[in-house]
Order: C-alpha cells, then structure tokens, then sequence
C-alpha cells in the first residue's frame, strides 16, 4: 500500500470557455490524501473544487500534472478502470432501474456472482437504512432516500476512495445536519478514504480530519479544521473561514516568538504572534479574530489595550456582537454572553466608552500578498 | 368572473373539430358493412349467413355475413401482395431509420464540428420541402445512377438494377429519418449526461453504458420516432409512387389504382383494417413509452 490514497501533483486543468479564451480551473494543484481520511475542498463556486474531483474520478484528464490513486499514476484511465467512485451532486440515479437495480448495477459490471450481488446489496442498503425499499424507483423517493440510494450504489463496489461533490447540496438545513452526521459516522465504520466537495465551511470543519481551502484554482492551506482556523496561513484563508480582523503594519522588532508591529490605524505599537517568517522593516497584516478580541471596562494588564467607543450592538443570544471604533480603526468584538441576566448594564451599549484588549498569542501575522 | 368558466364558443369548436375529424372515418367504417355494391349509398347491413345471393346490386346473404367485404377482400390476391410489401416496406425502413435517427441525434448532441449548424439544418429540408418535389429527386437520382451502372458494367437484362421494393425502401428510410432525429433529440435535451457519468463510474465501458444506461432512458423518444417513422410508411403515396416498380406496389398505390375503377366497399374494409392496424400500433407504443416514462 503506497502512502497516499490520492495524491494530485502538480496538476493543471485548462478549458476553452465558449467566448474563446482560456480558463485555468484548476492551476498547479498539490494534494496529498492520505488513507481512510475525511479530506475536504473548501471554496467558493468556481474555484474549481468539482474539475479536481472529476479528474481523480477520470471524467477530466489534467491538461498538466498527474493524479495518482494508490500510488499508480492514472493517466488517461477511463473511469471505468479507477478504484474510485463518486456520489454526484445530482444523485445521478438511474431513473428506469428500481433502488435494488441502481445499487447492484456496479457490482453486475464487476461480474459478481447473482447470490453474492443479493447479500451485498442488501447490507449496503441496510448501512444506509433502506431496507425494505428495494423495489421503488428513485421518482418514488424524497431527497434524502435518494441521496441514501447513491450512497450505497458508490459504497457497495467498496472503493479504496470514495468522492462526494456536493452530496448535501440539494437537501434542506435539518436534513443536511442529519446527513452530516450519518456521513461522518459512516465513514468511521467503512474506514474508506472520503474526499467530499462543499462550499459551506461549517460543513467542512465539522466534518473533516483535513480541509484544503481552494481559490481560483489554487490551493490556499491544507490543514486540519483547527490549523486552518486557528493558525491560517494568509489572508484569503483568515477572512474565508469564519470572521476576522485585519490590522496592516509594519514589523520593528522580532523578539524570539514575538513581533513588535507598529500599526498605523492604532497609531502605536502592538506585540503579535511570530510565525517565524517576518523579519524587522517587512509590511504584515494582523489578523484577530472578534471572539479573541475582549472589551472590558477598565483594563487590568495592559498589553495591547486600548481606547474604544462602542459604535453598533447585536444581541444575538449567545454572544452579543459589538463594532467598535478602536483609535482609527473599526473592529468587530463578539462577547460571549456567560451569565444569564436581564440587567441591561450587563450589556454593551450604544456609544459607550471601553477598552479593546487585542491578547497578542491571538494576534496573528500574516503576509500582505 | 371565473376565469375557467367554460365559454360556449369553445365548446361548439371542439364538437366540430371531433365531428370534422372523426365523422369521415366513421362512415368510411360504416360504408365496409355496406350491403350495396356500389358504394354510393349506404343500403343496410348484410344481415343473413349463407352461400352469396344478390338482388340486383345488393348483397343480401353471404358466407362471412356483415364481414362480407372483408371475407371478400382476403380472396383478393392484389390486396394481399400490396399489403403484404406495405409492412415489410414499413417494418425494415421503420428498424433502418429508427436506428440511424437514434445514432443521428446523439451524435449531434455529443459532437461539435464544424458543419454541425448546416447537418441540423439539413434535417428540416426533407421535412418542408414538398413531397413531390423529394419523389421527383429520388425518382432521378435512381434513375441516373441505375442506368450508369447498367451500362458501365454492361449487365444481362435479369441482373439489372430498376425500381422496385429496394427502391422504395431507401427512400422512406430517407424521409423518416428526420423526423426519428428531431423526436430523440427532443429526448435528449433534458439528458444529463451525470447518467452516462455514473454508469462509468461503477465500471461500465462505453458500450455497456449505452445499451444500459442511454438507450433505455431514450427509450420512450426512440419509440415515438418509430411510430412516427412506421406510420409515414404506412400511408405514404407521393414519393412511393415514384420510386415503386413492378411487384412492390403498396396498398396506398393499389387503392388508387382502385379508385380509378370502380368503388366497391371493399376499399372501405380494406381502410378499416388499416385504420385497426394503426391504431393498434399506437396504442401499443403509448403502453410502452407509460411503461418507460419517468
Ligand atoms: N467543461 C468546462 N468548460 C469550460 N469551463 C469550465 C468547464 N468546467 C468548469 N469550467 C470552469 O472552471 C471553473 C471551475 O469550475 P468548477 O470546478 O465546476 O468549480 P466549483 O466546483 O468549485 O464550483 C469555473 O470557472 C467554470 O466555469
Ligand atoms: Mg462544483
């Protein structure tokens, strides 16, 4: 067993749209994923997450580089010959074979015998909790069923790797929070490598043991849900995933894991977190997120404090989100709401004076581009 | 005011479209019990069974009793040469273009090139431009090239190349083939080729995928491109008048040929026979297509 379950090097996928021009979809491309994985592609439509997809299920071939499954470079193999199997967005049942028809269908190509196809057929559809529905077609099933069936269909050939493009896409919210969880749980059971496709980063980061943030073609970080979050590795990825503030500066001073940045929106110094790549006079962007901002009456240490005016207030359960004017500077600061009270002066409110404690092991420096 | 009230104007048309649509057929349905010879007056049903008797030019016993003139029409070794070329004519060029229509109409959604434009174009002309004009075209086009090759290859008077059930055959593939086209394609528009994907996917080749996966989904429009295509056969006169020789002639022809006659109600039975064959084929199609359909 090689060390990848499906490894992308360097790969490029150009097309010709219409008008005529080309279109990098997916441009030098690396990922390594590695066996029995929940990998996720995050990123907004377009950025080519479905084009990396098709490509290690062989419907595209890269224009450059190579993909490899198992260790074995793919070439220009067919789909047909891949050990892999996709779950499509739009389920892609076939509408004129019953549910037991659709998931033995894989198995019938593979040659295997009748008895055999019967016994899988009907454990893949019992792991999917459809039992008894073996003789419907896909039109005389909800969403949900559906989305099962092509589950089951992919799951019953046992593939090394198993690509989801969208699979949730089409359900609604308490239905998709349902499948997430049946999805991840699934996918412990079985142990089959995942590379699941989605847009919606709550999606990705609940689910996924590595997330790879994509743009514009590229490849943005790869990272677990917590790397990615906590310790982004640019702007794109701090500002795509969740909230985040940013602060441009200039770096003064390096001390060991520290910087000493002077930003000019808060006419001062502020100590950030060095990741060990900036050296003194280089441009940075500081990056803090509004829950590691705190705002407090009257500050007690005092390291990167400083004089807000609360701007605009949002309860919104269970954290009240503040904007607040920080020297020259606008930033956003969620408060938890940790006691249960109706006293008003419990909250911030409107135009009052505070103090914006900016900790510096949350204030992270990034590259300006 | 009700917006779907039923409005009394459109009432009255539908009645006389119905009635303009199917009165003709009833009495040409009723003229083949007729007991008149003739055929010009509708003179009763032969009512009595027994060996023929006549008065004048009424039918009054027969063998086959009401079903004297379809009794009659299976005696009539014309009838049953011309029906019999009728459907082999309809069933081998319905099978010929039905899958050159199929294979068309694929072709044309998966590919493009450059002449792709002018080929879908070139699936109308057969359609409006008049049939006589086609018959006419056909009719040359064999001609031409059959005294050519009768000549250049200097063939004995047995093996030469002239009209006849070929003839006819290629030139009704030749008009329905665009018509088999234009309903798969139809069909097609709303295919998603994720189906064909996925058949892949699982480890079918393209073959497989094909005979497994598109052409059953197709299925319903690849069927009414061959009812469609069956029953243009069917009726065809203008351009199988042209291309027709001796030996192939097809009921439409016979029956015009008839008319030039005498009208006796055998015509009628023949017509009614007809009209339950097609129909029949109709009804079977639209079994098989509900069957299909998604
Ligand atoms: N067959 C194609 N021809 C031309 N452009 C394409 C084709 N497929 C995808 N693209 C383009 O490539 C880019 C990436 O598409 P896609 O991989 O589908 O993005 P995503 O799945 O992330 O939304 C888009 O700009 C899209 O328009
Ligand atoms: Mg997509």
């Amino acid at each position: 067993m090689s060390e990848y379950a499906v490894e992308l090097r360097n790969v490029v996928k150009t097309f010709v749209t219409p008008e005529g021009s080309t279109i990098n979809a997916v441009d030098h491309v690396d990922m390594q994923i590695r066996h029995g994985e929940f990998f996720s592609m995050l990123g907004s439509s377009g950025c080519g997450k479905t084009t990396s997809l098709r490509m290690i299920a062989g419907f595209e071939w890269p224009t450059r580089g190579e993909v490899f499954i198992d260790g074995e470079p793919q070439g220009h193999r067919p789909p047909f010959q891949r050990k892999v199997n996709t779950v499509f967005q739009s389920y892609a049942l076939f509408q004129h074979m019953t549910v037991f028809e659709n998931v033995a269908f894989g198995l019938q190509m593979d040659k295997v015998p009748a008895e055999e196809i019967k016994r899988r057929v009907g454990e893949a559809l019992a792991m999917v909790k459809l039992t008894g529905l073996e003789k419907r077609y896909p039109r005389q099933l909800s969403g949900g069923q559906q989305q099962r069936v092509a589950l089951a269909r992919a799951l019953v050939k046992r593939p090394k790797v198993l690509l989801l493009d969208e699979p949730l896409g089409a359900l609604d919210l308490k239905l998709r929070k349902e499948m997430q969880l049946e999805l991840k749980t699934l996918q412990r059971e079985v142990g089959i490598t995942f590379v699941f496709v989605t847009h919606d980063q709550e999606e990705a980061l609940s689910m996924s043991d590595r997330i790879a943030v994509m743009s514009h073609g590229k490849v943005m970080q790869i990272g677990t849900p917590v790397e990615i979050y906590e310790r982004p590795r640019n702007k794109f990825v701090a500002d795509f995933i969740g909230e985040t503030n940013l602060l441009d500066g200039t770096v003064r001073a390096v001390q060991d894991k520290w910087l000493m940045v002077f930003v000019p929106a808060l006419q001062a110094e502020v100590r950030a977190l060095n990741n060990g790549e900036f050296r003194a006079g280089q441009q940075v962007s500081l990056s803090i997120r509004p829950e590691k901002i705190r705002l407090v009456e009257k500050p007690s240490e005092c390291v990167n404090c400083f004089p807000a005016q609360v701007r605009q207030v949002a309860y919104i359960g269970a954290d009240t989100r503040v904007i607040a004017q920080v020297i020259q500077s606008t930033l956003r600061v969620w408060e938890q709401n940790m006691v249960s009270t109706l006293d008003p002066d419990a909250y911030f409110q409107q135009n009052e004076q505070a103090w914006a404690v900016l900790p510096p092991e949350n204030l992270l420096a990034l590259p300006v581009d | 005011m009700n917006p779907h009230r039923r409005s009394p104007f459109v009432l009255v048309m539908t009645v006389l479209v119905f009635l303009f649509l199917y009165v003709p057929i009833f009495v040409l349905v009723l003229y083949s019990f007729n007991a008149s010879r003739t055929n010009v007056t509708f003179e009763g049903f032969i009512t009595a069974f027994g060996p023929l008797k006549t008065q004048g030019s009424l039918v009054v016993q027969s063998p086959c009793g009401p079903f004297h003139w379809f009794c009659d029409l299976t005696r009539n070794q014309e009838v049953m040469t011309a029906a019999r070329n009728t459907l082999t004519i309809a069933f081998v060029s319905t099978i010929v273009s039905t899958i050159i229509g199929t294979m068309a109409a694929i072709a044309l959604q998966r590919h493009d090139f450059k002449i792709k434009p002018f080929a879908q174009l070139s699936l109308y002309i057969p359609i409006v431009i008049p049939e006589i004009v086609m018959g006419i075209g056909i009719l040359t086009l064999f001609s031409q090239v059959f005294t050519w090759v009768n000549t250049t290859f200097n063939l004995p008077p047995d093996a030469r190349l002239t009209l006849g059930m070929g003839t006819v055959i290629v030139s009704h593939i030749a008009f329905s083939v665009p018509f088999v086209t234009l309903v798969v394609q139809a069909r097609l528009q709303g295919f998603d080729k994720a189906y064909e994907e996925a058949a892949m996917d699982l480890g079918a080749n393209e073959l497989v995928t094909f005979w497994r996966v598109t052409l059953p989904m197709l299925l319903p429009g690849v069927l009414s491109g061959a009812l469609l295509a069956f029953t243009l056969s069917l009726d065809d006169f203008v351009i199988t008048f042209f291309t027709t020789g001796p030996g192939s002639t097809t009921l439409p022809i016979y029956v015009y040929g008839l008319l030039r006659r005498i009208i006796t109600p055998q015509v009628n039975a023949l017509s009614t026979v007809w009209i339950l064959i097609v129909l029949i084929a109709v009804f079977v199609i639209q079994r098989m297509e509900n069957r299909e359909s998604i």
